[in-house]
């Protein structure tokens, strides 16, 4: 996919995001990849708020709000019931936030997986629950602030590593992006649309709001999550991960923290370990 | 007494802490979700523990494993959240784990009109979780009483093991007040075997029906079990007089303290031709349209239900026959009245004013109910 083949077609529009929601994008995108021809299952989170203010209707592709414990396992019904009336071509897309994902969704998740049937689920991860509040989810990194992990008792938990839990499931496709790199993001849309069973994709989306940086900083901050290596981007086919982008240069993560007030909190030394441990770091995929 | 400037949701954790709450596990959900950040923010000063847990049905798991444990534990959530958690309270009431669960109620069904408020959520409370289970369901009016009910919750849970609800509501918990708070409150322990662990029967009532609990770790070794059980916590197999008794039991030890348990208000109710029932933040609507009604030469009165459930069926039959007409104001479709209409049993006319389009019912549209009444009886 080239810069110049993707569609000008907005599938996804003037919803009630946030001012820079980069959500809000990852989904115009998405649509932009896969056009009209998809469904969309979208449980509790910023996106069914920001998509569900009349007269507002955002989403130019039928989608429904499901329980939020429940993405994956609509997903699995839609699909089972497509296949059955020979509807295979419609494009079956989940799209739900970290929390929705990797802590109320993530038995569905499994589930769904095994069940294996055809669809793309999306995690916009925007790194807690935005949306009601900014609160801490699994896939809140190390160190960050939210207003269940406030202050001194900052999330002392590791991201949940959500690509190797659906790799471990033998997900015949799974990636994370970030929405900074937009053309790697699309093109892995592209290539899960085209593979017969379930697929996973983690867009990394800074969020003004929750992470406390200006609006007209997303993309820049997306790209200094790669750049310092707190993010990566990497695909699991066939049994086997690869990165997709290297960064030419390696930025201090420091950097990526005093961009944002979530993690300002931490002290030098605790900086300094998390520099460390990222350093140390292995190929993607190993432990 | 320290007078503070509180909302509905912070005095909740201000009751919780004061009452010994030292667990609280949940997950977010607007309009509930202050009680869990206020909870995240205190309770590791009082050496208690904060979990955010990964949805609700593991909150009120982990709720019930604190309180096996020995510590006062507590929840907060709203509509979908509440109904995640019913399996689990079912749990609590047959486990009989002291616990309490706040349910900031929202405008259903399902994700609803997030997050405007309703009353819709009280059948929910009472009969949320399956099969035949007492339930004790306290609904606050203000944020002083978010704060006493609190306590209340917390006591009753551990007096009478079992699990508390407190209903509370998009407007009073984020109603803010000016609250005086007193010194000290009362504070109630669930009661501990004095027994050896060797002569311990884990759910047997004792005179009050209630079972003495003892922590896990503490030594005795008991089998807390949800499935129907005997007085030893072992399966009751055969013996259909073993179920029946335990059923028996678990509702007795709730009906037998009705009068520590059921709360109720009333103003003019010695006077008056027509009382209006209401619960919750629709009883201050109530209150100033009975005022206001009073003023134009209409006998009305107020009875404001705390406690939901059980339901004050004996006081509502009384004054029911005292009186030409009853009146309930909820905001959902009119839920409350049909059991109203039940308790007064033909001895009173019952009206409803109800609305459930996420607005709050204002003292008018109680008002014009009123003088609607009023008409009808000319």
């Amino acid at each position: 996919m080239k810069l110049k083949e993707v569609s000008k077609e907005e599938l996804y529009r003037c919803s009630y995001g946030c001012a820079g929601c980069a959500s809000v994008l990852a989904l115009r995108l998405t649509l932009k990849v896969l056009g009209e021809n998809s469904v969309f299952v979208v449980p509790a989170g910023c996106i069914s708020t920001v998509s569900a203010y009349y007269p507002q209707a955002p989403f130019f592709v039928p989608m429904t709000v499901m329980a939020f414990a429940a993405t994956a396992a609509a997903l699995s019904g839609i699909s089972a019931g497509f296949k059955r009336r020979g509807r295979e071509d419609i494009h079956v897309v989940g799209f739900a936030g970290d929390g929705g994902t990797a802590d109320i969704g993530i038995q569905a998740l499994s589930g769904a997986i095994d069940c294996g049937y055809k669809f793309i689920y999306i995690c916009y991860d925007n790194e807690a629950y935005m949306n009601t509040g900014i609160q801490r989810s699994g896939l809140t990194p190390y160190g960050a602030t939210t207003t269940t992990t406030p202050g001194r008792c900052f999330e002392n938990r590791p991201k949940k590593d959500m690509l190797r839990i659906v790799a471990d499931h033998g997900i015949p496709y799974a990636a994370t992006a970030c929405i900074s790199y937009p053309l790697d993001f699309m093109r892995k849309v592209e290539k899960a649309s085209k593979i017969n069973g379930p697929t996973y994709i983690q867009v990394l989306v800074p969020c003004p709001t929750g992470w406390g940086f200006a609006p007209d900083r997303a993309i820049e901050l997306g790209r200094m999550a790669v750049e310092s290596g707190m993010w990566n981007l990497l695909e699991f086919e066939n049994g086997e991960f690869h990165t997709t982008y290297t960064p030419r240069h390696k930025r201090p993560v420091a950097e990526y923290f005093e961009a944002q007030t979530r993690f300002r909190q931490l002290s030098p030394e605790q900086v300094e370990a998390i520099q460390r441990e990222i350093d140390s770091r292995g190929a993607p995929g190993s432990s | 007494m320290t007078t503070m400037v509180l909302s509905g949701n912070e005095a909740c954790v201000e009751g919780a802490l004061r009452s010994g709450v030292r667990f609280f596990a949940g997950y977010p959900i607007t309009p509930s979700s202050e009680i869990a950040e206020e909870m995240a923010r205190r309770l590791p000063a009082l050496g208690g523990k904060f979990i955010q847990m990964e949805d609700e049905l593991a909150s009120m798991a982990a709720v019930v494993g604190a309180s096996l444990a020995g510590l006062k534990a507590m929840t907060a959530t709203s509509g979908p959240g509440f109904s995640l958690m019913q399996e689990n309270i079912g749990m609590a009431v047959m486990l009989e784990a002291p616990c309490v669960v706040v349910n900031v109620q929202r405008a259903g069904p399902s994700t609803g009109w997030a997050t405007w408020p309703a009353q819709g959520d009280v059948m929910a409370a009472r009969w949320g979780t399956h099969g035949d289970h007492p339930a004790i369901v306290l609904t606050p009016w203000s944020v002083k009483e978010s704060f006493e009910l609190t306590v209340r919750a917390v006591n009753l849970a551990e007096r009478l093991r079992t699990p508390v609800i407190l209903l509370s509501d998009a407007i009073i918990g984020r109603l803010r007040e000016k609250v005086d708070l007193p010194p000290s409150v009362p504070v109630v322990d669930r009661p501990r075997p004095a027994m050896a662990p060797d002569h311990y029967r884990p759910y047997a009532g004792g005179p009050d029906g209630v079972p003495p609990m003892a922590d896990f770790g503490t030594g005795y070794r008991w089998y807390a079990t949800t499935t129907t059980h005997n007085e030893r916590g072992y399966p009751v197999g055969v013996d259909a007089a073993a179920a029946e008794g335990l059923l028996k039991r678990l509702h007795s030890k709730i009906h037998d303290h009705q009068d520590e348990v059921v709360l109720t208000e009333g103003r003019w109710l010695e006077d008056s031709e027509v009382v209006v029932v209401a619960y919750g933040s629709v009883a201050r609507s109530a209150l100033a349209a009975v005022k206001q009604a009073r003023s134009r030469g209409l006998k009305a009165g107020l009875l404001r239900l705390v406690t939901l459930w059980p339901f004050p069926s004996q006081l509502i039959s009384q004054v029911a026959q005292r009186i030409r007409g009853l009146l309930v104001a909820e905001m959902n479709m009119g839920q409350m009245v049909e059991k109203v209409r039940e308790a007064s049993c033909g001895a009173s006319e019952v009206w409803s004013v109800a609305r459930f389009n996420g607005q709050y019912l204002m003292p008018e549209q109680i008002l014009d109910k009123l003088e609607e009444v009023r008409r009808a009886w000319r």
